[in-house]
């Protein structure tokens, strides 16, 4: 193990601020997800580097990155769907003109 | 020793870099093409961490699965996007700021705190162990996750579904 | 110098891919570049293509011995999955013919895509980028050492012969029910993919069984192939043998790529591409690449024959070979175009190679697969120039007279023509298709005359006759006569990159069958291709009648189309007098079905794509409208039941005590009225006003409604807890 694992998790951290701007700045709702998305690889990034640096006889960060991995497939199939229905119904993908929880 | 520190710092500029033009670029679908080459990138950092399962599937499900999902829906909702349409909203510099600083402070704790590193072997066969794992004892979130990935597919068709109905309304 | 080309034989695909990489991604913009990349990368193939080939007939006993090295290239779990490259006669004779027949193409497409003219093709560079990969698929199916490679590049090929069908995807007809070439690709895929989801499940149960996939430890290892004849198959396969499950399951990979009925559907449509495609892969190397597998698992139907005398495996291949010969030659009759006459011929002589395979022929299978491949190229070639030199028309009626025009395109076409109908002694498609028919005769022999192998020795011997009877029909119908269109009137000869590719091949589609004249005529021991190929496997007889009845079939065929089409040319307007024939004595139903395929397209269609539409709104109807929503409906139905219950509940017994309650309050409030009014209201009206204030000017303008302004105030709240932990 030649590189320390600060560096991994301070590669994940960028990741991870990187992903959240996307989700705070992006005005269009599919480059949220991928925000998101970006977000997720981070914490897996994390969970493996623990795995690997701090406990590498059982499996457990692997384990928690396969269920990511379920986890982020779910979420985007159903956020794809709710990007798309929303387009269809409102016309729009930008996320400012989706206002309606103020009503 | 120096190789693999190059190649580790060779995979996170290209991932950091990717995430960067992910969230900067104009064009959508260059976005999403990024967005792709980040997730190599994090599939090379798992193979550094001696993950190559975790690295597979992370190909398969990200760059096979999610990222072309993505660039579908992008392709499907393109009319709306122009290319010169600004892409940041009123709240990209106290966001910038916001998370400039949480950075920082994860940074700042990533370096101040003792991990505590445990001395222990990887099993024999790592993979077939994460298959025995998963199938005893995470046998009930695993088989949770099936049933959320079954209600997300019920869920996504519902939601994208085209109603006959509405028209008739 | 011999193991100099056996260590370096791996790199023969690498050339091509490499080409494809850097065509792609760089040189996109310069034409002459990315033509001189492609056909650069083939030279290279070709040079140590056949340094391999003359390096391994010089081997001796090759084929007991064959070359192989292999690197492991991926484990998972316990099994490793390795790369490398195997060099037997086979291998050698597919090798001689690919890189070039492949860099003959390459050359003659710089013409054909218009390089130099007005015309050029606007993805012109793409164009020499796709047909680079498909190289590299088609030679590293040949090298490959297993059968997992071999799939690989398979699926290489597959996936190039999507992309060049459907080259020009922008085009659309005016007549609705004419194939695109978008449709056409599609097509192709998805018929194909059908034989290969069978060559997959037969890649799978080899696996399950031998543990590997190599060649060494599967094909050729006696032994194993001797345990799996004797294990029973899978209970789906009835009593069959493993070893004949896997190989009928491989079988269906090669229906599928080498368009053996019923998947034959597909090739017809797949003219829509470049005519250099249809060259390449329709005619030459990818439908051949099927007829390579079967011969490849060969040694798995011989053991089946061998262990095993009752079983259906070879009848059934043999059968689907012949039948798809004899039925797409009697379609080729009726077709007017061009590049149509030479799709259904194609699969008719893919046809003739299986049916060679399923009766046992391996070596004139595959000496078959050669010289098809050499002067199939050369007719699809020619026919390219013929359609560039009448200005993109492709209907032989609007053609004739093209003769004195094109004299090179013509007297290249007639020698690939004569060889496709097998002109006795001269050309290379007679040996070996008399080779086959002799085997077939053999055999027809040996078993008796109500034994399926005379069924097969018929049909092709009828094919071989209609086969010449449309070559003549063809080369006279487009070369011979008057021009019958203003296209061909103005028909000129095509530029050289064209016509030298159509020469040098057409040189080989003349002498490639002498190396393989049996052995009684040339003196013993000097059937070259036989002792090369298949030393291990008697060789087919000869028989003089057979070689009387094929020579007279195919001079009979020949003449009796030139008499009919020949000798007194078409004119402008004339009906085919075959048609009109048939329509003499009742057969214009025949000739309509003949000419529409026997409509298997619109059978298909009706059938499997209407019939999964159906099916799919069955289960529609059955989860939306029968299952789901009643119960929706129900779970509804008794909650509003249950809520109106309670509605009644809260009607009569809440209300009654909120009456009470009231009532007593109102008691009370006289008594304490006075005080409130003062006192109370100023306080409550004084903490309403501020409460009004505050949600007017503080807490509506946070209410945004807009999901990222909540989550930037989530992560500043989240920054400052986390500053005050941090400091205190």
């Amino acid at each position: 193990m030649s590189i320390p694992l600060n560096w991994f998790l301070v590669v994940a951290a960028g990741l991870f601020c990187i992903g959240l701007y996307g989700v705070l700045s992006r005005r269009n709702a599919i480059g949220i997800l991928m925000g998101i998305e970006l977000m997720l690889n981070a914490v897996n990034i994390n969970l493996i580097a623990f795995w690997r640096y701090l406990d590498p006889a059982r499996l457990t960060g692997q384990v928690f990155a396969v269920f990511v991995f379920a986890v982020a497939a779910a979420e985007v199939a159903v956020g794809l769907a709710l990007v798309i229905a929303i387009y269809r119904n409102r016309d729009t993908v930008v996320v400012e003109e989706i206002d309606l929880l103020k009503e | 020793m120096l190789v693999s520190v190059l190649v580790f710092v060779f995979a996170s500029l290209v991932t950091l870099g990717a995430a960067v033009a992910v969230v900067t670029n104009k064009n959508i679908l260059h976005s999403a093409f990024y967005l792709i080459l980040a997730f190599v990138g994090v599939a090379a950092i798992y193979v550094m961490l001696e993950a190559p399962f975790i690295a597979m599937v992370q190909v398969l499900v990200y760059i096979g699965a999610i990222a072309i999902l993505i660039v579908f829906a992008i392709m499907l909702t393109r009319r709306l996007m122009s290319k010169d349409m600004d892409q940041k909203n009123a709240q990209w510099i106290p966001s910038a700021l916001g998370s400039l600083t949480l950075f920082v402070v994860l940074g700042w704790i990533v370096y101040t705190a003792g991990w505590p590193a445990q001395e222990g072997a990887m099993p024999a066969e790592p993979i077939s162990q994460l298959g025995q794992d998963l199938l005893t004892t995470y046998l009930v979130p695993f088989e949770i996750a099936s049933v959320l990935l079954l209600a997300a597919l019920v869920g996504a068709i519902l939601i994208g579904r085209e109603r006959e109905t509405r028209s008739a309304e | 110098m011999k193991e100099f080309f056996f260590n370096i034989t791996w790199i023969i695909p690498v050339f091509p891919f490499l080409a494809f990489l850097i065509i792609i991604l760089f040189t996109q913009g310069n034409r002459k570049l990315s033509h001189s990349l492609s056909i650069g990368s083939m030279v290279l193939s070709w040079l140590v293509g056949w340094g391999v080939v003359f390096s391994a007939v010089a081997t001796p006993h090759l084929g007991e011995h064959p070359i192989h090295k292999s690197i492991p290239w991926f484990e998972t779990g316990t099994a490793t999955f390795e790369i490398g490259y195997w060099i037997d006669p086979l291998m050698a004779i597919a090798l001689f013919m690919v890189p070039f027949v492949c860099l003959m193409i390459f050359i003659y497409s710089v013409g054909y895509m218009g390089y130099g003219t007005d015309e050029v093709d606007p993805n012109y560079s793409r164009f020499f980028a796709y047909i680079a990969l498909f190289a590299t698929g088609m030679l590293g199916l040949v090298i490959s050492e297993n059968l997992l490679t071999l799939f690989m590049s398979w699926e290489i090929m597959g996936l190039c012969s999507y992309l060049l069908i459907g080259f020009w995807f922008q085009k659309n007809y005016d007549d609705p029910d004419k194939i695109t070439p978008r449709q056409a690709g599609l097509k192709a895929f998805l018929v194909t993919k059908i034989g290969d989801l069978f060559f997959v499940l037969g890649i799978l149960y080899l696996y399950s069984q031998a543990g590997t996939l190599s060649y060494a430890d599967t094909l050729f290892n006696h032994e194993f192939l001797a345990h799996l004849a004797e294990t029973p198959a899978l209970p789906i396969f009835g009593g069959w043998s493993a070893a004949s499950a896997i190989a009928v399951l491989i079988f269906g990979g090669a229906v599928g790529k080498s368009a053996q009925f019923p998947l034959h559907v597909w090739l017809p449509d797949a003219m829509e591409g470049p005519t250099p495609v249809s060259a390449l892969i329709h005619a030459a190397t990818m439908v051949s690449a099927g007829v390579f597998l079967v011969a490849r698992i060969f040694p798995l139907l011989n053991i089946v024959v061998e262990l095993d005398h009752h079983n259906p495996t070879m009848a059934l291949i043999a059968f689907i070979g012949a039948f798809t010969a004899i039925f797409s030659s009697i379609v080729a009759l009726a077709q007017n175009d061009i590049k149509g006459v030479l799709a259904f011929s194609t699969i008719s002589q893919l046809g003739y190679m299986i049916a060679a395979l399923g009766i046992g022929a391996y070596v004139a299978a595959t000496f078959h697969l050669i010289t098809h491949a050499f002067f199939k190229a050369l007719l699809f070639m020619g026919s390219g120039s013929v359609i560039i030199g009448c200005h993109h028309e492709q209907d032989m009626m609007e053609m004739g007279g093209l003769r004195k025009k094109m004299p090179r395109t013509f007297w290249t076409f007639l020698a690939g023509g004569l060889a496709l109908s097998g002109f006795p002694i001269i050309t290379a498609g007679f040996w070996s298709k008399d080779e086959i028919l002799a085997h077939a005769w053999h055999e027809f022999l040996h078993y008796g005359t109500a034994s399926w192998p005379f069924f097969v020795w018929l049909l092709l011997t009828i094919a071989a006759f209609l086969t010449a009877f449309y070559t003549a029909r063809q080369i006279s119908l487009t070369f011979l006569g008057k021009p019958r269109s203003q296209h061909s009137e103005h028909a000129h000869e095509t530029p050289n990159s064209m016509t030298i590719p159509l020469i040098l091949l057409a040189f080989f589609a003349i002498t490639l069958g002498w190396v393989g004249i049996p052995e009684e005529i040339v003196g013993q021991g000097n059937n070259f291709f036989h002792n090369f190929v298949g030393h291990e496997y008697a060789a087919t007889p000869l028989s003089i009648p057979v070689m009387l009845l094929s020579s007279g079939l195919a001079l009979g065929g020949l003449g009796l189309g030139w008499m009919v089409y020949g000798r007194k040319p078409l004119v402008a307007g004339q009906l085919d007098p075959l048609q009109k024939g048939m329509e003499n004595i009742r057969l214009g139903w025949l000739y309509k079905a003949m000419q529409k395929r026997f409509y298997f397209d619109e059978i298909y269609q009706a059938v499997f794509i209407k019939g999964s539409i159906k099916l799919a709104d069955l289960f529609y109807n059955i989860d939306y409208n029968w299952v789901i929503n009643p119960i929706v409906n129900m779970v509804g139905t008794i909650t509003r039941g249950i809520s109106n219950i309670f509605n009644k509940f809260d009607e009569k017994v809440i209300d009654a005590l909120v009456n009470i309650t009231g009532l007593s309050s109102v008691k009370l409030s006289d008594l304490g009225g006075i005080t409130d009014l003062k006192v109370v209201d100023g306080i409550v009206n004084g903490i309403a006003d501020v409460t009004g204030w505050i949600g007017e000017n503080v807490l509506r303008p946070i209410q945004t409604g807009k999901l990222q302004n909540y989550l930037l105030i989530m992560l500043i709240s989240m920054l400052a807890i986390i500053g005050i932990y941090l400091v205190y």
